[in-house]
C-alpha cells in the first residue's frame, strides 16, 4: 500500500531539508519555551514539596498532601488526554487552540508536574545532616533550600532535567497531531497521513539524533556537576606529594 | 561559657510521649573541655541539637554567656547561634564545595563580602593546617582531614563555644589524636568552651577536663575527669580507668587491687608495701598515666593475706585505695557497658 502511495505523493528528495529543519526549528523552540517554563516553576515547587513534607523545613501536612496531589494528578493523565482536556483552558491563555502557543500550555502542566517529582526525589537523596549544618551556620530557610538542598542535588537535578527535556520532545510530537506544528507535525502529516516513507524516516533521525544530543549533553552536565566524578582532576596529582599536614589518615 | 538550666525535652504528646532528656543542669566555663559519655540512645545528639537550638527544649533553659537562648525567635535565633560552633559527626562537608567554599559557608550567610570571606577562610585554614588543601573537595581529602575542615567551618564567626557531637567517632586513632590536639590548642589559644560529646571513653580521656554521663535521659554522674579517676567508688571513674586482663594470680596469693587516689602517690610504692605489710608483691597489671597534669592509675597485685586491713591502711598511706578481690568475682570485672557505638 504505502509502496504505491510514496511513488505519487512523495515530497522531493530535495524539498525534503526546506520541510524538515523549520519544523526541527519549532520543535526546539516549544521545547525550549516549556523547559524554561518547567526550570521557572517546576524547581521552586519541587523544593516547596519536598519542605512541605514532614521533617521539611516548613513542615505543613495539609499544604503538602493538597500540592503533592495535584501533582499527581498533573502526572497521572496521559498527555493526549490531558492536552485534550485542558483545551478550553489553552484558548483563555493563548486565544487558540493550535500552533506553538496552544502547544506550550500543555506541554508546560505536564512537564512542571514532571519536574516537581524529580526535584522532590533530588531533594530527598540529600543527606538531611547538611540541613542541620546550614542552620547551625546561621543560614534563613531560603539559604538552607540554596545551598544545602538545591545545590547539592545539582547532578540529580540535571540528570532528572534531561529525562524530562526527552519527554518533552516526545510530548512535543503529540502535540503535533492537533497541528502544534514542529518535527511531530511533519511526520504525522507527511509520513503517517501520507505514507510518504523517506519523509517519516527523516524524522525518525532527526529526532534520533535530537534525543541522543540532548543525553549526551545531559550526561557531560551531570559529571560537570559532580566533584568526583571528574576524573581528570589536576588536583589530585598536586595533591599526591609531600603533605605539610601534621598528620595524615589513610 | 555555657550553662543549662533545667533543660528537658520530651518527644511527641501525651500517651506517645518520651521523655529524652530530663532536668539537666552543668555548665561549661571559658578554657574548659567538659565531655559527656553515655551510651547509644542516652539522649547525646538530642542534648547537641537542643544546645544549638535545633531542637526547642520543651523547658528549662540554654545560656550563653549570660543570654537565655530559650526564649528567641526563629530570626534571632539565627543569630544567637552565631556564638556556638557547631562540629558535627562524619564532618558534614558539602559535597560540591571545595575545603575553602566549606569553611566560607557560616561567612557566606551572614552576607559577609567576597574579600572578607577569602581573608577569613585562608586564616581558618591556616589555624587546622590545610592551607595547602582549601581548593580540595571533600572527596579529595582524609577523615582527619575532613574533620579539620568542620572545625574550621564551625570557628569561621568566632564563636565562644565549641559544640562536637561525636567529632572523633569513626577515625582512625592517629587522626582522632590530631583532632584532639587541636582541640586543645584552641582551647588554649581561644579560650573556647567546648562541650564535647562522645561514646568512647578512650578519647574522653585524652581531651576532657570535666566529664557527665549522660544515661537514660539523666546526668547519673559528672565532675573534674582527674577526681573521677582518683575515686575509687565512681562508677564512671572505673568505667574510664584503662584496664586490662591482668596476669594469672600465683597460688597461695590474694587478689588486690589499688587505685591511685591523691596526687601523692610515691613512685615506688610497690617496695614501700612489701616491705610494711611484710610479704613480697606480685605485680599482675598496672596503667600508670599522667591526665592533665596529674598521676592517675591503677594496678593489680597479689599477695600473702596477713590481715586484711594491714594492707588497706598500708596502701592509705601511700595514697591508694585497696580492696581485696575474692575468687568469686570475675577478675575486673568489664567496665558498664557505654562502648556502644552512637
Ligand atoms: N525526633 C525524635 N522523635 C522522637 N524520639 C526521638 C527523636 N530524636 C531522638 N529520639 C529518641 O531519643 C533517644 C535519644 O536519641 P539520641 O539523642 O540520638 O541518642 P544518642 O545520640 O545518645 O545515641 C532515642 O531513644 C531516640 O529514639
Ligand atoms: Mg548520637
Amino acid at each position: 500500500m504505502s509502496v504505491i502511495h510514496s511513488a505519487v505523493n512523495d515530497v522531493p528528495l530535495d524539498k525534503i531539508p526546506a520541510l524538515v529543519f523549520p519544523a526541527l526549528v519549532e520543535t526546539l523552540i516549544m521545547v525550549g519555551i516549556v523547559m524554561v517554563i518547567v526550570i521557572v516553576v517546576g524547581v521552586p515547587l519541587g523544593a516547596l514539596v519536598h519542605n512541605l513534607a514532614p521533617g521539611g523545613l516548613i513542615e505543613n501536612r495539609a499544604a503538602h498532601s493538597t500540592v503533592s496531589w495535584v501533582v499527581s494528578i498533573g502526572r497521572s493523565l496521559p498527555f493526549l488526554i490531558l492536552m485534550a482536556s485542558i483545551m478550553p483552558f489553552t484558548r483563555l491563555i493563548t486565544g487558540t487552540n493550535i500552533g506553538i502557543a496552544a502547544a506550550v500550555v500543555p506541554m508546560s502542566l505536564a512537564g512542571v508536574a514532571f519536574f516537581t517529582r524529580i526535584v522532590e526525589n533530588s531533594l530527598r537523596s540529600v543527606p538531611p545532616s547538611l540541613v542541620r549544618v546550614a542552620r547551625a551556620s546561621g543560614a534563613s530557610k531560603l539559604q538552607v533550600v540554596r545551598t544545602a538542598q538545591l545545590s547539592e542535588a545539582v547532578p540529580q537535578i540535571l540528570g532528572g532535567l534531561t529525562i524530562n527535556t526527552i519527554a518533552m520532545i516526545e510530548y512535543s510530537a503529540i502535540a503535533g497531531t492537533i497541528g502544534a506544528g514542529g518535527i511531530g507535525y511533519v511526520a504525522v502529516t507527511y509520513g503517517y497521513q501520507r505514507f510518504d516513507n523517506t519523509v517519516m524516516l527523516v524524522t525518525i533521525v532527526i529526532l534520533v539524533v535530537t534525543v541522543a544530543l540532548v543525553q549526551l549533553l545531559g550526561d557531560a552536565a551531570v559529571r560537570l556537576t559532580t566533584p568526583y566524578a571528574r576524573r581528570s582532576s589536576k588536583r589530585m596529582r598536586r595533591a599526591a606529594p609531600v603533605s605539610s599536614e601534621p598528620v595524615l589518615a589513610a | 561559657m555555657i550553662s543549662l538550666d533545667k533543660l528537658t525535652k520530651v518527644f511527641g504528646h501525651g500517651p506517645h510521649a518520651t521523655v529524652v532528656l530530663e532536668d539537666l543542669n552543668f555548665s561549661v566555663a571559658e578554657r574548659e573541655i567538659f565531655a559527656i559519655v553515655g551510651p547509644s540512645g542516652a539522649g547525646k545528639s538530642t542534648l547537641a541539637q537542643c544546645i544549638n537550638l535545633l531542637e526547642r527544649p520543651t523547658s528549662g533553659s540554654v545560656i550563653v554567656n549570660g543570654e537565655n537562648l530559650s526564649h528567641l525567635n526563629e530570626e534571632q535565633l539565627r543569630i544567637a547561634r552565631r556564638r556556638i560552633g557547631t562540629i558535627f559527626q562524619s564532618d558534614g562537608l558539602f559535597s560540591r564545595r571545595t575545603a575553602a567554599q566549606n569553611v566560607a559557608l557560616p561567612l557566606e550567610y551572614l552576607g559577609a563580602t567576597k574579600g572578607e570571606a577569602k581573608h577569613r577562610v585562608a586564616e581558618l585554614l591556616e589555624r587546622v593546617g590545610l592551607s595547602s588543601r582549601a581548593n580540595h573537595f571533600p572527596h579529595e581529602l582524609s577523615g582527619g582531614q575532613r574533620q579539620r575542615v568542620g572545625i574550621a567551618r564551625a570557628l569561621a564567626l568566632r564563636p565562644s563555644v565549641l559544640l562536637a557531637d561525636e567529632a572523633t567517632s569513626g577515625l582512625d586513632p592517629e587522626s582522632t589524636a590530631s583532632i584532639v590536639a587541636l582541640l586543645k590548642e584552641l582551647r588554649d589559644d581561644l579560650g573556647l568552651a567546648i562541650l564535647f560529646i562522645t561514646h568512647e571513653m578512650d578519647t574522653v580521656l585524652k581531651v576532657a577536663d570535666s566529664v557527665a554521663r549522660l544515661d537514660h535521659g539523666h546526668i547519673v554522674e559528672s565532675g573534674a575527669l582527674v577526681s573521677l579517676l582518683r575515686d575509687p567508688t565512681s562508677l564512671l571513674g572505673q568505667a574510664l580507668r584503662p584496664t586490662s586482663t591482668p596476669a594469672v594470680l600465683p597460688a597461695g596469693k590474694d587478689q588486690w587491687q589499688l587505685v591511685y587516689a591523691n596526687a601523692h602517690v610515691p613512685a615506688d610504692w610497690l617496695s614501700t608495701l612489701s616491705l610494711t605489710v611484710g610479704s613480697p608483691i606480685s605485680l599482675l597489671g598496672a596503667s600508670i598515666e599522667t591526665i592533665n597534669g596529674a598521676v592517675v592509675g591503677q594496678a593489680t597485685i597479689g599477695l600473702n593475706a596477713t590481715d586484711d586491713s594491714t594492707i588497706i591502711n598500708a596502701a592509705l598511706d601511700l595514697g591508694l585505695v585497696a580492696e581485696r578481690i575474692s575468687e568469686q568475682r570475675p577478675l575486673l570485672a568489664p567496665a558498664p557497658v557505654l562502648e556502644i557505638v552512637a
